[in-house]
């Protein structure tokens, strides 16, 4: 799909520019979006909270951190602290995206605290500020890659293909992160921050990133330590444990994540259009807590990681067919993305089944 | 002056549920708690405007449906970001099998 009316739109992903005034002038902000009907009966039930499944996962996961770090630091010096501290960078920078991302919605867990101590460990773990990527999230909800007004689009166009393969060696996206928890730290938020977050909120956000810049700074003073004492290459295992998983560890939260909606439309408002659903190996799921059912989860956010499966059967009639595997959404997103870098007005657009209501093509004013 | 309005059978709405009312050019949400008392608030939430309707009732609490933030149904009060904002609460009753609504 290529937009031959305006063939030369310069995007201006600020969240203060000109595609910002567009979005609001067009009812593109803030609009109603397209949502496949399900019985009032069956939505209840799939939107019901658990504490069981979150527990459980969560208790896996801190094993699974814990039990990687000892193995990395017993066989420290040895070719066999590999897989541990892979398994580790894995658990650390990685899975903190997808729990962040769930107990942020408040449904990873029916118990509220729950949600708030997984969100702000998660947070910290992925070097999001927990106050700010609150309303950055929830403006992703409200304008899904709505140039101007969505904070977290990851493949702008014309895309920047060295920053997009970059991506995956997570060093990039690092460094912007400090960036900004040290700018938040330094008491100061971008015109964009000021955009999304209530002012009533930026004290909190200041405060938090004040918060996660003090345990980086003693992790780094640990380390410092450790080498004064003549621990050698030992001394990095603070940074390894703490803060440098984000980077060694971000490669699979990358993997899952660029495919959510890189290649597809901007500017609609039907989920079908601009997000993926992708079919996935267990570990995979387990890791991503089920985001593969994305235009599942943009279209019903209310409803748990856990009853995605069957919300995804429940609608499945109404959306584009699901990519097969990982891969399988790769061999879409990428030549959409490399066509992109000639002609940013391309998206690729699925054919929907006949089952399907047809695409919303138009804002409609909420 | 407000007026009692009829909305629904009381039967219509199922305990720990809400439905939405349209009235007068206004839109409300009408809901039933799990002990079966009936409560009314404004109908969308006061973040982005979105249907409460199509939210999950959780004891005495409404979780909007688009970005997850909280109201006390009784109260209407803010309980969960994004929403800070206070929603307006309408005194309900059931009369003669019927919920109604004082607006």
């Amino acid at each position: 799909m290529s937009n031959a009316a305006n063939p030369h739109h310069v995007r201006d992903y600020s969240l203060t520019g000109a595609d910002t005034e567009r979005a609001k002038a067009t009812g593109l902000a803030g609009a109603e979006w397209y949502r496949t009907e399900v019985p009032r009966k069956l939505m209840k039930e799939l939107m019901q909270r658990r504490d069981g499944p979150a527990i459980r996962d969560t208790l896996l996961w801190f094993a699974l951190l814990g039990g990687s770090a000892w193995g990395g630091i017993a066989l420290w010096g040895s070719w066999w602290a590999v897989p541990f501290w892979f398994v580790y960078g894995v658990m650390y920078g990685s899975v903190c995206d997808s729990r962040w991302h769930e107990a942020g919605h408040g449904t990873a867990f029916r118990t509220g605290w729950m949600n708030s101590v997984v969100y702000q460990i998660a947070s910290f773990m992925v070097v999001r500020n927990p106050v700010s990527w609150r309303w950055s999230h929830a403006r992703h909800h409200t304008d899904t890659i709505i140039v101007g007004r969505d904070p977290e689009i990851a493949c702008m166009r014309p895309p920047n293909l060295f920053r997009l393969l970059m991506a995956y060696s997570g060093v990039l996206d690092m460094i912007d992160s400090v960036r900004i928890l040290l700018r938040n730290a330094g008491g100061r938020l971008s015109p964009g921050e000021k955009d999304y977050i209530p002012e009533s909120e930026w004290p909190k956000a200041i405060f938090a990133a004040r918060v996660h810049v003090t345990i980086y700074a003693l992790t780094l003073a640990a380390v410092a330590g450790l080498f004064v004492r003549g621990a050698g290459w030992a001394s990095l295992i603070p940074v390894l444990l703490i803060g440098g998983p984000r980077i060694y560890g971000c490669w699979h939260m990358l993997m899952t994540g660029l495919i959510q909606h890189c290649g597809l439309a901007e500017d609609v408002t039907d989920h079908r259009l601009n997000s993926r659903t992708v079919y996935m190996n267990p570990v995979s799921r387990w890791i991503y807590w089920n985001m593969n059912y994305h235009v599942e989860h943009h279209m019903f956010p209310m409803v748990p990681y856990h009853a995605l499966p069957r919300l995804h059967e429940a609608i499945r009639h109404d959306l584009p067919a699901p990519n097969t595997s990982i891969w399988d959404a790769y061999r879409e997103a990428i030549p959409a993305v490399l066509r992109q870098a000639r002609d940013p007005d391309y998206a690729f657009r699925k054919p929907l089944p006949p089952t399907a209501r047809p695409y919303q093509e138009r804002p409609v004013h909420g | 002056m407000a007026d009692w309005v009829d909305v629904c059978a009381a039967d219509d709405i199922d305990p720990e549920d809400v439905v939405r009312f349209d009235h007068g050019g206004r839109t409300y949400a009408v809901y039933r708690l799990p002990d079966g008392t009936p409560w009314a608030t404004d109908g969308l939430c006061t973040h982005e405007k979105v249907h409460l309707a199509d939210g999950l009732v959780l004891g005495d609490q409404i979780e909007c449906p688009k970005h997850n933030g909280r109201f006390n149904i009784r109260t209407g009060a803010p309980l969960r970001a994004p929403v800070c904002v206070a929603l307006a609460t309408y005194p309900a009753r059931i009369a003669g099998g019927r919920i109604e609504i004082l607006v």
